[in-house]
C-alpha cells in the first residue's frame, strides 16, 4: 500500500461520510411527505429484491471453497429457504440451515 | 385510555419495542464476529494502522464495502476509485433508506439520523420484517425497535475489528463461518416470501444477481433489485386486477 497517512483518513472519512448521506437520503430528505402509490409498491419489494440476489453468488461459489461449487452448502440453502416459508420463523430457518450444514460436513469428515 | 394516563403506556410499549429489537438483533452478533475479526486482520496485514481500521469501522460501519476498499488499496488503485467501488456497494443502502419512509418518516429528524448511521442490511431486514408483520406499531415502537436491533450487533462488530487488529489471526475457514451471512439473510428473507409478487421478485433477484454477478463493485446487484423491485410491483398490480 503507498498511500500516506493523509490520504487513508481522507479516503476513510469520505467513504463514512458518502455512506451515510447514502443512508439519510430518502429518510432524512423525504420525511413523512407522501409518496406516489406505485413507488410504495416497488419499495414494498426491497427486502426480497436485493437479499435474494446478494447472497445466491455466495451460496453458488462460496469464498471458502475458493468458488468451487459446493452441494452441501447449496443444499443447505434451500433447507433455510424452505423451513423459513413453512415455519415463518427466522430461527428455525437458521438452526434447519445450520444443521443441515453442519451435520453435512460431520458425514463428509466421517466418509 | 384519557390522555392524561397515556403517556407511561406508550414510554413502556417504546421499552419493550427496544427489548424486543435487542432480542431479534442478538443472533446476528455470530454474523458480525467472524466478519469484524477478519477485517481487524486484513486492514492491518495491508498496512493500516489500528486507529484507521477503527475508524473504518466507526465512520463507515459497512461491512461489504469496507473489505472492497481494502482489498482495492492494497492493489494501490487510485484514491477515486477505491471511493467509487466502496461507495457503488453500499448504494443498496439507497433503496433501504426510501423503504424505511413509510415506516420511520414522521420520526424527528435527529432520530432518522442515528437510523441512517445505523442502517445496514441487518437491522435493516429485522426491523422491516417487523414492522410488515405488526402495521399496528407506532412510530415511536419502531424507532426503538429498530435501535434495540443495532445494540447488539454494532458493539460486536467495532469490539470484535479491535480483537482482529490486535490478535492479527482470523477464525479458522474449517468452521464454515463464511457461510453464516448466507444463512442469516435466507433465513430472514425467506418468512417474506408471502404472497406471488414478493416469489417472483426473489426469484428475479437471484436470476439477474448470478447473470451480473461479475460486474464492477455492486452494480450488478443494484440492477438485478431494481428489475426484482419492478417485477414484485407489476405482479401485485396483475394479481389486483385478477381479484376484481
Amino acid at each position: 500500500m503507498s498511500y500516506s497517512s493523509f490520504e487513508i483518513w481522507m479516503i476513510i472519512l469520505v467513504m463514512g461520510v458518502g455512506t451515510f448521506l447514502i443512508r439519510f437520503s430518502f429518510l432524512g430528505l423525504i420525511g413523512d411527505r407522501p409518496m406516489p402509490t406505485f413507488v410504495l409498491r416497488l419499495l414494498r419489494y426491497t427486502p426480497v429484491a436485493v437479499l435474494p440476489g446478494m447472497v445466491a453468488p455466495l451460496v453458488l461459489w462460496p469464498a471458502a471453497t475458493d468458488g468451487q461449487f459446493d452441494p452441501l452448502r447449496v443444499t443447505a440453502a434451500c433447507a433455510i429457504v424452505l423451513i423459513g416459508i413453512w415455519t415463518r420463523n427466522v430461527l428455525w430457518a437458521i438452526l434447519g440451515g445450520a444443521v443441515t450444514l453442519y451435520a453435512g460436513m460431520a458425514v463428509i469428515a466421517f466418509l | 385510555m384519557t390522555t392524561s394516563t397515556a403517556k407511561t403506556p406508550l414510554k413502556t410499549s417504546a421499552k419493550s419495542a427496544y427489548w424486543a429489537g435487542v432480542r431479534d438483533g442478538a443472533p446476528f452478533i455470530l454474523m458480525a464476529v467472524p466478519f469484524s475479526v477478519l477485517f481487524g486482520v486484513i486492514a492491518t496485514d495491508a498496512g493500516l494502522t489500528l486507529a484507521q481500521a477503527m475508524g473504518f469501522t466507526v465512520l463507515v460501519i459497512a461491512g461489504a464495502a469496507q473489505f472492497a476498499a481494502i482489498q482495492l488499496m492494497v492493489e494501490n488503485a487510485s484514491i477515486a476509485f477505491v471511493l467509487l467501488a466502496a461507495l457503488a456497494v453500499n448504494l443498496r443502502m439507497a433503496m433501504y433508506s426510501a423503504s424505511l419512509v413509510p415506516y420511520l418518516g414522521a420520526a424527528p429528524l435527529w432520530k432518522r439520523a442515528f437510523i441512517a448511521y445505523l442502517n445496514f442490511d441487518q437491522t435493516y431486514i429485522t426491523s422491516v420484517a417487523r414492522y410488515e408483520a405488526r402495521p399496528e406499531m407506532t412510530v415511536a415502537e419502531r424507532v426503538s425497535y429498530f435501535f434495540g436491533v443495532a445494540t447488539p450487533i454494532a458493539p460486536a462488530w467495532m469490539g470484535m475489528t479491535l480483537v482482529g487488529a490486535l490478535a492479527g489471526q482470523a477464525i479458522p475457514e474449517a468452521w464454515a463461518l463464511d457461510f453464516i451471512m448466507p444463512i442469516m439473510f435466507l433465513a430472514m428473507v425467506a418468512p417474506m416470501l408471502k404472497s406471488l409478487a414478493h416469489v417472483s421478485a426473489g426469484a428475479v433477484s437471484v436470476a439477474v444477481g448470478l447473470a451480473l454477478v461479475n460486474m464492477p463493485a455492486g452494480t450488478g446487484l443494484l440492477i438485478a433489485a431494481g428489475a426484482a423491485m419492478l417485477t414484485g410491483a407489476l405482479v401485485e398490480v396483475w394479481m389486483e386486477r385478477r381479484a376484481l
